[in-house]
């Protein structure tokens, strides 16, 4: 039996739209939009001027501070504007001209032995590459991959459940790249200085499992590597639950993965150590899924960090007609946006244009009460009275039912048969409970 | 090749942004289902009165329903359901005799009462067709109470204790024209006066063919709770779809079921296997049991403490069927639990991942 977590749900995967269409390269957009906040923690510092021309992967906003990312030129050319963000406050957008020659493209690096590489000069090029984690939380890497001492690290765990419908970006990752994925693993092994890795993928990519676990019986790989397929069951990709399946340790109540000795790396940022470390290549450009039932050419992606939606609508050959909804990620976690000039950043897993029929839009009702949302919870919260308690302003009563546990899965909103937009008022909880706090 | 969107149709939202095909009318809608069959064969055994009972507490509760939520210009939601299944309940939980007249204000009660000046539907503490059944009790004791059908044939069990004692037939009407349940509460004392000892009555009604016409319906009753067996494929149907889970009934009738073979094997009845099944099919067990403690508005949401809830509805409708004043339990033992599963519910929390000492 697959391992699992206690929960959970099982929406209508949609991964067949894409899960066959191999790999393909988008066109390099003639104008690219480079924030320089794209990650968890601090925002970039632009390193180039307007009117500076740009080399392909020249560093252009440098980290600032430990927990920061720095970010590169996606585009040779000319930048010729570092705007402010549509929002009119926070770090700027880098926006670069494309012309010159791409130099990064034409010509890859030798691929260097990282064996010969010591420990820091791995990580060093991780954290000079600008890698985030590529699920989509866009967590610094090098970060994550240096834990402070104290925390006994003694198994990586590679995230390739990709449990989140419609999305088939890993998968595709692990059919074409299995080798790759290999080397990205004990590339990160070696920095960990531990020999375990355990790589977790749903069952329901059998493909994608056949691949790597043939090419790991093929390659003769000395560090403790497997390959567990796990059960098919949202959300089975979400850090701590992951964890639980495959190891059946539980990361305590407001800690990290650090706390129970396990490093989770997203199986795409993986493969990007592997580029960084091997090749040199900072990460300016990401696989992606383009899907859902509005866009022409639904598919699997190359695309260049920068790119906007609208020129990616136009690559796929334009839209079928007005969506519901544009989201950015998976459709249980992800984000809708109404702008379609929105770039793609580093921890831009998928776009999805969804028609009317996929998406819900409509009232929702008062709780029936029916429990769902508890059996279904994988935390084990009451979601249903957190709802309640918010949509009556009693915040006191929410900070009652552990509000800050919530993963933000939203299984209670998607099953919800009242239809109530359960996890966004566990948001809503947390917000104002971090308000009054304040 | 439409490459533009219009920004003002794009929806935005927090996740999620799919969300499953449940719906509040769907789960009602597969319960009237459920509760059918049932129905249906009540119509069949009991005549043209019951379904005008149905009808019309259906009817009632609907028109209750509507005419409150139009006349506090609230959102009219009757298509959900919900009304249909208490007015179903209402007429299932009384006799085939009643009159229309009383579960027409049992409904009204119920939708206008119970349900609506709580908040509606989600917001009631008590089960409203259970909440109508004590009111009628209270209010029409006769009317519920009496009015059992006088099957064609001839009660099956006034004939079976004539012969069985060899007394005339007349003597055992007050008895036997009632429910399987007053027999055993009423029958060693009526019995007595005939000397016939305890032992044999229970001899007698704790038989496999006396089951067995409990089980299919043949008996004495309220109209719903009459055919074990068709309330049994109408909670599998449940069961199966997902709209109610096991946890309620399967401790609910498990604890009587328990109880009853402790009672018998203590008080030494000769046939203990015979004694619990009796209890476990006769009376609005199953009705209760599969249909109305189970309703998600009014019991807990954990399944812990669904399970709690189950033990207690059985407990109560045991003690008050051995020891209480009425014959049968299910309706009072259901309502005690409703108000108590706020506390339960306020006491029984799943376990927080990553918080092993929550309980605290």
């Amino acid at each position: 039996m697959a391992s699992t977590f206690k929960g959970g749900v099982h929406p209508p995967e949609n991964k067949n739209i894409t899960e066959d269409c191999e790999f393909s390269n988008l066109s390099i957009p003639g104008t690219c939009y480079v924030p320089l906040q794209q990650h968890i923690g601090a925002p970039a510092k632009a390193v180039v001027e307007e009117g500076a021309s740009v080399q392909e992967g020249q560093l252009i906003g440098a980290a600032e501070g430990f927990v920061s990312a720095n970010i590169h030129a996606p585009v040779p050319g000319k930048v010729v504007e570092i705007a402010a963000p549509p929002s009119g406050k926070g770090p700027g957008v880098i926006v670069i001209e494309a012309e010159g020659a791409f130099t990064a493209t034409t010509k890859q690096n030798e691929p260097a032995d990282w064996a010969n590489f010591s420990k820091d000069e791995i990580l060093n090029k991780i954290r000079e590459a600008g890698i985030v984690g590529l699920g989509g939380a866009a967590f610094p890497t090098a970060v994550k991959l240096s834990p402070p001492p104290e925390k006994e690290i003694d198994t990586l765990i590679v995230n390739a459940a990709e449990c989140e419908p419609y999305l088939t970006v890993d998968d595709l990752l692990m059919r074409t790249f299995p080798k790759d994925i290999f080397e990205g693993v004990r590339i990160t092994l070696k920095v960990l200085g531990i020999q375990k890795a355990i790589v977790g993928i749903e069952d329901n990519k059998g493909k994608a499992v056949q691949s790597l676990q043939k090419t790991l019986s093929e390659m003769n790989i000395p560090e403790d590597i497997t390959v567990v397929p796990l059960k098919t069951k949202y959300p089975q990709g979400a850090e701590k639950q992951l964890i639980y399946s495959l190891t059946g340790r539980e990361v305590p109540s407001g800690g990290l993965p650090m706390d129970v000795n396990i490093v989770v790396q997203n199986v795409g940022t993986i493969f990007a150590i592997r580029e960084a470390v091997v090749f040199n290549k900072p990460l300016f450009e990401r696989y992606i899924t383009v899907s859902g039932k509005m866009i022409n050419k639904a598919g699997n992606y190359k695309v260049r960090i920068g790119t906007k939606i609208s020129d990616i609508i136009e690559e796929c050959g334009g839209l079928k007609g007005q969506p519901a909804k544009i989201v950015i990620g998976g459709p249980m976690c992800g984000m809708s946006i109404n702008d379609i000039e929105t770039p793609v950043i580093k921890g831009t897993s998928g776009i999805l244009f969804l028609s009317e029929d996929e998406v819900h839009i409509g009232d929702y009702y008062p709780c029936i009460r029916c429990g769902k949302c508890v059996a279904e919870c994988p935390v084990g919260l009451i979601p249903c009275e957190l709802g309640n308690a918010v949509e009556f302003n009693r915040i006191d009563i929410a900070a009652q039912y552990d509000p800050f546990d919530c993963i933000m899965c939203s299984s209670c909103s998607y099953g919800c048969p009242a239809k109530r937009p359960l996890s966004h008022f566990i948001k809503l909880a947390q917000e104002r409970l971090r308000q009054k706090n304040k | 090749m439409a490459t533009q969107t219009e920004k003002s149709l794009l929806t935005l939202s927090n996740a999620p942004h799919v969300r499953s095909d449940e719906s509040i009318s769907k789960i009602m809608w597969m319960v009237v289902a459920a509760l059918l069959p049932a129905s249906f064969y009540s119509v069949y055994i009991f005549g043209l009165k019951a379904l005008m009972l149905l009808v019309t507490s259906v009817f009632a509760a609907i028109a209750a329903e509507a005419a409150y939520q139009l006349l506090m210009k609230k959102e009219v939601r009757v298509s959900d359901g919900s009304a249909v299944i208490t007015g179903l309940l209402i007429a299932m939980n009384v006799p085939p005799g009643a009159p229309v007249w009383m579960v027409t204000i049992g409904s009204f009660f119920a939708i206008i009462f119970v349900k609506q000046l709580f908040g509606g539907l989600g917001f009631n503490v008590f089960n409203p067709a259970l909440a109508a059944r004590a009111f009628m009790i209270a209010s029409w004791p006769v009317h519920m109470t009496t009015g059992w059908h006088k099957f064609n044939e001839g009660n099956v069990l006034i004939k079976d204790l004539s012969n069985f004692s060899g007394l005339p037939q007349h003597l055992f009407d007050t008895l036997t024209q009632a429910t399987p349940l007053t027999a055993l509460k009423e029958g060693p004392k009526s019995l007595a006066e005939f000397k016939v000892g305890a032992d044999q009555f229970y001899n007698f009604i704790f038989s496999s063919d006396k089951i067995k016409s409990l089980f299919i319906g043949n008996v004495g009753g309220v109209i719903g709770e009459t055919s074990a067996a068709l309330l049994l494929i109408g909670a599998i149907y449940l069961l199966v779809k997902k709209v109610i889970t096991w946890h309620i009934p399967a401790t609910y009738i498990g604890t009587v079921g328990i109880l009853a073979f402790i009672y018998y094997l203590i008080t030494g009845v000769p046939s203990v296997q015979y004694a619990v099944l009796f209890h476990l099919v006769s009376g609005g067990l199953f009705l209760g049991a599969f249909f109305m403690a189970t309703d998600m508005v009014t019991s807990p949401i954990t399944y812990k403490g669904m399970m709690i809830f189950g033990a207690g509805c059985g407990i109560l409708t045991f003690v008050i069927r051995i020891w209480g004043g009425y014959p049968e339990g299910v309706s009072y033992s259901i309502l005690l639990m409703n108000a108590a599963t706020p506390l339960i519910d306020r006491f029984i929390k799943p376990a927080v991942f990553g918080k092993p000492d929550k309980k605290k």
